[in-house]
């Protein structure tokens, strides 16, 4: 089966970091990509610009309204993802747990719909 | 025609089947595909087939067998009647099961834990766990769940129907899991198991049928647990607590359905057979070397019978076994029943200062235990006002009316003494 572990963050947590920190950080999730990928599991993922970048689209009436920000506005959102494939939610879970998100912010696991 | 005889005899070997291997039966149609709401549709109608053909042809030889045949068959017809992409997928599955387990003759494994261990899954809602178990394994219905657990049978119907939907849609492993998440794993089927067995425990008028059933169930969920893991000590425990509790279950009326508290109550009302194995389980348990709650909450069971059997003051032993239960829960109630010995071992002031410092919990000021106990303590204590708005609060918070007379008693006796 196939689930997406979308890791939720504070986005300024990263910003306010020191620099060798900073570079931990992101040599943590190097080598966390490269552990699903050395066990077969891995299938894809991306790291999210912060939520300043984002922008929100919805069509009401046939008019179209674009908004500035997150959907939801809140200390946590969504930073990145993980889309891996692995037998079941056990095994997906504790791929979740070793995902350096899962000790800054939460992690949600949601299988692809098949 | 078909004599009568014959029907019946069907019929009460369909419902032995039904007692003895429902949720074996279960375990094994849904290992693989994970779905557990198919399997069930499906074993329900091949015991109507059952029902149907075994009055004409005679009772098979290995029923089990037999309806476990006709299950996989009426599975891959729902699963077509459901054809999409993925349920094709799960027909091919159950197809290949069909073909290589149809053999009348070989011994049907026990799946049971598997399906326990899916039941009590850390993603399936800590609520629903208990109900989930005892419909998936012992097929017992939606509405006697719901009243059991004082939850409206459609409300109920509908947490199954959704936690049967997750074990499907998420993912979740019907297996034994990896030795080293075991024990945490295991922790949340006996817990499952334990929330079963209060249900049926409280019985607030002491009639309630399906309460009663639901009791003696969950004894049934624990010894399947116990018997597939033998080596578990605290799966030991918890059937040891239960069988303990159920031993004196008669005991705690008396002939006008009166509450009968633990130290009032006759020795030879308790089942001296529940008993014996209780404390067999124990000491097997206490072998393996690894307490834990439900060890050390049968080990007060067995302290307080021991006590009321022999007349030996055994307080200290009971003090350091609450010790250990507190350190391991930090609960509540453990330092309520703590406090309550402390009382007797060391004075009333050293277990009103213990119990004062328990006070501070939100939930304490709706449990009717901790009035009970600090109303107690009070009286003893010569504080007679205090107490007697400790009982006061304890008779309002009651449900049971048994118990609420008994407390309401107890204050009557205190207002003679002032």
């Amino acid at each position: 089966m196939q689930y997406l572990l979308m890791i939720y963050s504070n986005p300024d947590a990263f910003g306010k970091m020191p620099p060798a920190q900073q570079q931990q950080g992101i040599a943590a999730y190097q080598a966390y990509t490269e552990a699903l990928k050395q066990a077969r599991v891995y299938v894809g993922s991306n790291r999210l610009r912060p939520t300043s970048d984002a922008t929100t689209v919805k069509v009401a009436d046939g008019k179209s309204q674009v908004l500035d920000g997150p959907f939801i506005d809140s200390k946590e959102q969504l930073a990145g993802y993980f889309l891996i494939e692995v037998p079941n939610l056990d095994a997906a879970l504790s791929w979740a747990a070793r995902c350096p998100g899962a000790s800054h912010g939460t992690i949600e696991v949601r299988p692809i719909w098949q | 025609m078909t004599a009568p005889g014959e029907q019946s005899a069907a019929r009460d070997l369909a419902a032995a089947v039904a007692h003895r291997s429902y949720g074996k039966l279960i375990a094994l149609l849904c290992c693989r595909i994970r779905d557990v709401a198919s399997a069930e549709d499906a074993l329900a109608e091949a015991f109507a087939s059952a029902l149907a053909r075994w009055p004409r042809t005679g009772c098979p030889v290995n029923p089990e067998a037999w309806l476990l045949t006709v299950a996989r068959r009426k599975l891959i017809d729902l699963t077509r009647r459901r054809r999409s992409g993925e349920t094709a997928a799960d027909e091919l599955v159950v197809r290949s099961e069909l073909a290589d387990g149809d053999a009348g003759e070989t011994p049907i494994p026990d799946r049971r834990l598997a399906l326990m261990f899916a039941c009590a899954h850390p993603a399936i809602d800590v609520a629903v766990r208990a109900p989930l178990m005892l419909q998936v394994l012992l097929g017992l219905d939606a509405a006697m769940i719901a009243s059991a657990f004082l939850t409206a049978p459609s409300t109920m119907g509908q947490r199954l129907v959704r936690a049967k939907q997750k074990i499907r849609e998420a993912g979740i492993p019907l297996a034994v899991p990896e030795r080293e998440q075991l024990p945490a794993r295991l922790e949340a089927v006996l817990d499952a198991i334990y929330a079963a067995y209060a249900q049926g425990w409280s019985d607030p008028s002491g009639t309630d049928v399906a309460r009663r059933e639901l009791a003696a169930e969950a004894i049934y969920l624990g010894r399947i647990v116990s018997d597939l893991l033998p080596e578990e000590p605290e799966a030991l425990g918890l059937l040891a607590l239960m069988l303990h509790a159920e031993a004196r279950r008669a005991a705690r009326r008396d002939a006008q359905g009166q509450f009968v508290p633990l130290a009032e109550q006759n020795p030879a009302d308790w089942n001296a057979a529940q008993i014996a194995e209780a404390e067999s389980l124990l000491l097997r348990a206490g072998a393996r070397g690894a307490i834990g709650r439900f060890q050390l909450e049968a080990a007060l069971q067995s302290a307080h019978i021991h006590r009321r059997r022999t007349g030996e003051a055994n307080g200290e032993a009971v003090l350091q076994i609450y010790d250990a239960l507190l350190e391991l829960t930090h609960s509540p109630v453990v330092a309520i029943n703590r406090a309550l010995v402390l009382s007797e071992l060391r004075g009333v002031s050293a277990a009103l200062a213990a119990l004062g410092g328990v006070e501070i919990d939100a939930r304490l000021r709706e449990y009717q235990p901790y009035w009970a106990a600090r109303a107690e303590l009070l009286a003893r204590a010569g504080d007679l006002a205090a107490a007697r708005e400790a009982y006061e609060i304890a008779i309002g918070l009651e449900a049971d009316p048994a118990v609420r007379g008994f407390l309401q008693r107890q204050l009557e006796a205190l207002t003679r003494r002032s």
